[in-house]
């Protein structure tokens, strides 16, 4: 067995070294640009990335026509939500995420936010300089808007109800267990919802969330479904279909495929359109400009094949695996916490808090194993998880979880070797730790009151 | 992160881990941190009648600079008088360490610590002091 391990599976996957064979050719004599149309070089190209559209879109029951290749999912997610948001703006301009999704979807919705808000500003500014009769300055807003009752003024209600090329954003609360609920999404939605965006596994806590009912509740009131499909595609069966989901992004790196690219399906019966965020040749039938990275789109078709035809396999060994792992730590230890639904979760996750046993501290008492910590105190901010924490974990416990990420080469070897470590350094570090000696001397932890927050 | 040679080998070899009876009149534990905000030393010390520090014992919650910066104080604070610890500041302890200053916080925790430990243990002896009179 080598050192380190590497368990974290969720942040990258490692290449299969399969998926690079069939790569160097087009690093090396099959260099072509695949929009070149006269020539042999280009011909080979445009015929591999048809291969490898055809391949991802067969991992997700597509067609290859309505695969978007993209530079990976923080781009997808981007596309998606924008060019959605854009094109649909005549239709309305609300969105429903979670509060669980990953940065590149919330971050893409506080944009979205931010620039309905300046442009209401704008037009705030324009009738209050109406009203006023003269131009009126940003400084003088408040003071105006007090007498003249803009939010109130029929004129200004009517512009600010026009199209603004933001959005306004519903964020979900999840359940416990990490997943949806769907009574609450439903109440969620309004005339002018155009997309709900909802992961299918969370990149925390694995949990996987009830696509298929979502879509289908989707579909039923004529909204566009995304999905942000990431950790589950290729490990969990996904299908466009059966799912009813409108547009996903996929990355190639968390599928054993090369990093820096993607895809984002964008369906094509019943019809989905979006707005480019990026101009320029045309690619992608317009929706992502750019030249084709022949080379890792290949790898990345490869990737997706790979999966296809291991997935029962492989997720029944890593499942295996990672309740090894989850039952050699419950059992050595106690006061441990499994965080979100263990039933609808990801095979190879698993994010556990051991209570009172920081996590930070117990990763560098484990540096062989590569893992990632629910506590973000290696960061500027000294917050825990703000997934974690939607799940109502507890801070304490959410400052001492860690994420293990279970993949393809990980072996049972490891596992045995990191369930040991782990129990030993947890033991440690709980010697060390008043809080656990409290807890044992059953000291109501809460009845305390701490000196600093 | 990095973390300097001094904090790792506080955090693997951390000296005078452990619990004292904190009912020892001459005992003054200092407790600090919070576990929601992912940090709580516990320092204890044990004090002769002529106010100098015998002994010193911790149990941190916490990340490797803070269970380092623990570790460091109960070595300095041992053989000194309690004046002389009160002048111990976090300054000191994170350029010991080298922390990075994203954990000056983990010092400040230990400075606190021991003006904790050190104000405990004077209310006891001002509560043993109106008894006896």
């Amino acid at each position: 067995m080598k050192l380190p391990i590497y368990m974290d599976n969720h942040a990258t996957t490692p290449m299969d070294p399969r998926v690079l064979d069939v790569m160097l050719p087009y690093l090396r004599e099959d260099f072509g640009n695949a929009s070149s149309r006269n020539h042999v070089f280009g011909w080979k190209a445009e015929a591999a990335v048809k291969k490898a559209r055809q391949q991802v879109a067969e991992l997700i029951g597509a067609t290859d026509q309505e695969i978007v290749f993209t530079s990976g999912a923080t781009e997808s997610d981007n596309l998606a939500i924008k060019g959605v948001i854009e094109y649909y703006k005549s239709k309305g301009d609300h969105i429903i995420t979670l509060k669980t999704e990953h940065k590149a979807i919330l971050d893409t919705c506080k944009r979205l936010e931010r620039v309905r808000q300046e442009r209401l500003d704008e037009l705030k500014l324009l009738r209050l300089s109406q009203l006023a009769e003269r131009d009126v300055s940003p400084e003088e807003v408040a003071e105006l808007a007090a007498k003249h009752d803009v939010e109130n003024d029929a004129t200004y209600k009517k512009w600010a109800d026009m199209p603004t090329g933001g959005a306004r954003v519903t964020y979900l609360d999840v359940e416990q267990d990490g997943r949806v609920n769907l009574e609450k999404l439903e109440e969620a939605m309004t005339p002018r919802t155009v997309l709900v965006s909802i992961m299918f596994v969370n990149n925390e806590i694995g949990v996987v969330q009830p696509v298929a009912e979502i879509g289908a509740l989707c579909r039923k009131k004529g909204i566009l479904f995304h999905c942000d499909a990431v950790q589950g595609i290729g490990k969990v069966p996904f299908d466009v279909e059966a799912m009813k989901v409108d547009l996903a992004s996929i990355t190639s790196h968390k599928m054993y495929g090369p990093k820096g690219i993607g895809a984002l399906y964008v369906r094509r019966k019943p019809r989905v359109r979006i707005a480019p965020i990026i101009d320029g040749g045309g690619h992608e039938r317009g929706m992502r400009s750019g030249t084709l990275n022949v080379s890792a789109i290949v790898g990345f078709g490869h990737a997706a094949q790979l999966a296809r035809e291991e997935l029962a396999e492989e997720s029944a060994r890593i499942l295996r695996l990672r309740e090894k792992l989850r039952k050699g730590l419950t059992d050595a230890l106690d006061m441990t916490i499994i965080n979100g639904s263990l039933e609808h979760r990801l095979p190879g996750n698993l994010n556990i808090s051991f209570a009172h046993a920081e996590g930070e501290s117990l990763m560098m008492g484990i540096k062989d194993v590569a893992v990632s910590s629910g506590s973000a105190c290696t960061s500027a901010s000294l917050e825990p998880s703000y997934v974690l924490r939607a799940l109502g974990v507890d801070e304490e416990l959410a400052h001492s979880s860690i994420r293990f990420g279970l993949g393809r080469f990980t072996t049972e070897e490891e596992v045995d070797y990191v369930v040991q470590l782990v129990v030993d350094k947890v033991r440690k570090l709980r010697d060390m730790s008043p809080l656990y000696e409290m807890a044992k001397e059953g000291i109501d932890l809460k009845s305390i009151e701490w000196t600093a927050h | 992160m990095a973390y300097s040679d001094k904090v790792i080998d506080h955090y693997e070899n951390p000296r005078n881990v452990g619990t004292m009876d904190k009912e020892d009149p001459n005992v003054g534990t200092g407790l600090v941190g919070a576990p929601a905000c992912g940090d709580v030393m516990r320092l204890q010390l044990k004090i002769s009648d002529d106010g100098l520090i015998e002994d010193a014992r911790f149990k941190t919650f916490g990340c490797g600079s803070a269970i380092a910066s623990s570790s460091l104080v109960t070595e300095w604070v041992k053989g000194k008088t309690v004046d002389q610890a009160m002048t111990i500041s976090n300054k000191d302890v994170a350029r010991e360490l080298a922390l990075p200053p994203v954990k000056i916080h983990c010092s400040v925790l230990a400075e606190d610590a021991i003006k904790a430990a050190i104000e405990d243990f004077k209310k006891k002896r001002a509560a043993r002091k109106a008894q006896a009179s």
